[in-house]
């Protein structure tokens, strides 16, 4: 009998194996989210000279899963002239759209085991980079229908506003990352990484890195570019309205898309799992898995680091910085690479 | 579906989303079972700081949104055009390159035209 239902199912073992991937991959997505929250709390905290949350726990570790149940357990207010069913989408799209997006990160060299090749991916795509801008950029609607949705000024603006400023920042993140797609002549994200084995894409497309790296910050809307939540003008514009874990869902999928835009760098820039000058043997997957974390959690600690060291930019600089200053420099370096991979 | 292993992908994708769509639909409902319901006059009229609300926010807001939307739409398409270009840019060669620039060039016209125009300003 068991032995009919493993003949019938042995066809489909890769599916199987995939789909459990997934689940697994996506339970280590979410639960990596109040380790991040934990990590950007206890960095403030360190940054300002005070300790951060340290009483919840070892290490106050304890503390975001305290919150979140605080969250779940709060009254979500929905007012009386909000849109309720864009009001209730709009949340969840900005998570859904964040967790999607991550399905296409590869963050680990395939290894063998029980003759089973295994990809440290959920799916490994041929046009990759491009599923990946176009599944994130779905993210500006969960964002503007909050801001429609609420029926509060403060919240239209910061939809607005936000929504202009991920549009225009979008147009330079996909400038700068067509040089690292010039050199390796492929969209696909394992292929890039497998082509920067010797030498990582920094060295070859440095201004297309500091461009990616102003554009990836301005997209997951961390600061200096918070212009979407700006809490002094705006009162926390698009999210104004929101509470309980519907507030908490946006922050979600902000950490989510810190975490894919930080993995996104490591691999178009970074060189991925490749170690560099120091030697990691594989241990089956360990090693490359590990080399790979250490650079993501470099960048996300860049990241805190940038938001306690700048002041918020202003909307109208932010806006003539984006057009004026990366999108040219970003057509030169799209320009100089074409004619270096042409001529040599 | 087991002959183009490409497909398969696009399945996993699947699966991925249809965890996301349990995860948010689960925090959705969760929280809506487990919170507290008070509704109070105070608690659902917008919220402004404290002042009363005078009309409805979903009015006129600045043209210049409109014309940055249109301005991404353009420049966003040209980008995507591209894409296939960077790929294939080891085999068009020089024909490829002379083509694109003409392409950035013609690009370029438009963007110093926006520019001139005021297009990019913000006041």
């Amino acid at each position: 009998m068991i032995d009919s239902v493993i003949d019938f199912l042995a066809p489909y073992t890769f599916l199987i194996v995939g789909a459990v991937k997934a689940v697994i991959i996506a339970i280590g997505l979410l639960s990596s989210v109040p380790l991040l929250v934990w990590l950007e709390r206890r960095l403030m905290g360190r940054f300002q000279v005070r300790l951060g949350p340290n009483r919840v726990g070892p290490f106050g570790l304890g503390q975001p899963f305290a919150d979140s149940l605080k969250l779940l357990f709060k009254e979500s207010i929905v007012q009386n002239s909000a849109d309720k069913f864009l009001f209730y989408l709009a949340p969840a799209v900005v998570v859904f759209t964040a967790i999607v997006t991550f399905s296409l990160i590869p963050f680990g060299k395939p290894f063998e085991i029980f003759d089973q090749k295994i990809g440290m991916w959920v799916a490994n795509v041929n046009v990759g980079i491009l599923f990946v801008f176009a599944i994130s950029s779905m993210g500006i609607y969960g964002i503007v229908l909050a801001g429609l949705s609420s029926n509060n000024k403060y919240s239209l603006m910061g939809g607005l506003r936000s929504s202009a400023q991920m549009i225009s920042y979008e147009l330079t993140l996909g400038l700068a990352a067509l040089g690292v797609i010039m050199i390796t002549g492929s969209l696909n994200l394992q292929e890039i990484v497998d082509a920067q084995k010797t030498v990582p894409n920094i060295l070859l497309q440095p201004l297309a890195f500091v461009l990616f790296y102003i554009a990836g910050v301005a997209e997951t809307n961390r600061a200096p570019f918070d212009l979407p939540e700006a809490e002094q003008e705006l009162v926390a514009g698009f999210h104004t309205e929101y509470s309980g874990m519907k507030f908490a869902m946006f922050f979600m999928g902000e950490y989510i898309n810190m975490i894919t835009m930080s993995a996104l760098i490591t691999l178009l820039f970074l060189g991925g799992w490749h170690s560099y000058i120091i030697p990691v043997p594989d241990l089956l997957f360990i090693g490359p898995l590990l080399v790979f974390s250490v650079k993501v959690f470099i960048l996300l600690c860049i990241l805190i680091w940038l938001r306690s060291t700048f002041p918020r930019i202003r909307y109208d600089r932010l806006m003539t910085f984006g057009w004026k200053i990366l999108v040219p420099l970003a057509m030169l370096n799209l320009m100089v690479t074409s004619v270096f991979i042409v001529i040599f | 579906m087991r002959n183009d292993p490409n497909m398969s992908e696009y399945f996993f994708i699947a699966v991925f989303a249809v965890v996301a769509l349990v995860v948010v639909a689960g925090i959705l409902i969760l929280s809506a079972v487990l919170g507290p319901k008070n509704p109070s006059p105070q608690k659902t009229v917008p919220y402004e700081c404290g002042i009363i609300p005078t009309e409805e926010a979903k009015g006129r807001y600045p043209v210049r949104f409109a014309t940055i939307a249109m301005l991404f739409i353009i420049f966003d398409i040209e980008v995507v055009f591209m894409y296939p270009w960077a790929v294939a840019l080891d085999q068009l060669g020089f024909f490829g390159l002379i083509e694109m620039f003409l392409f950035i060039f013609i690009l370029g016209i438009a963007y110093v035209y926006i520019w001139g125009r005021g297009g990019l300003e913000w006041d």
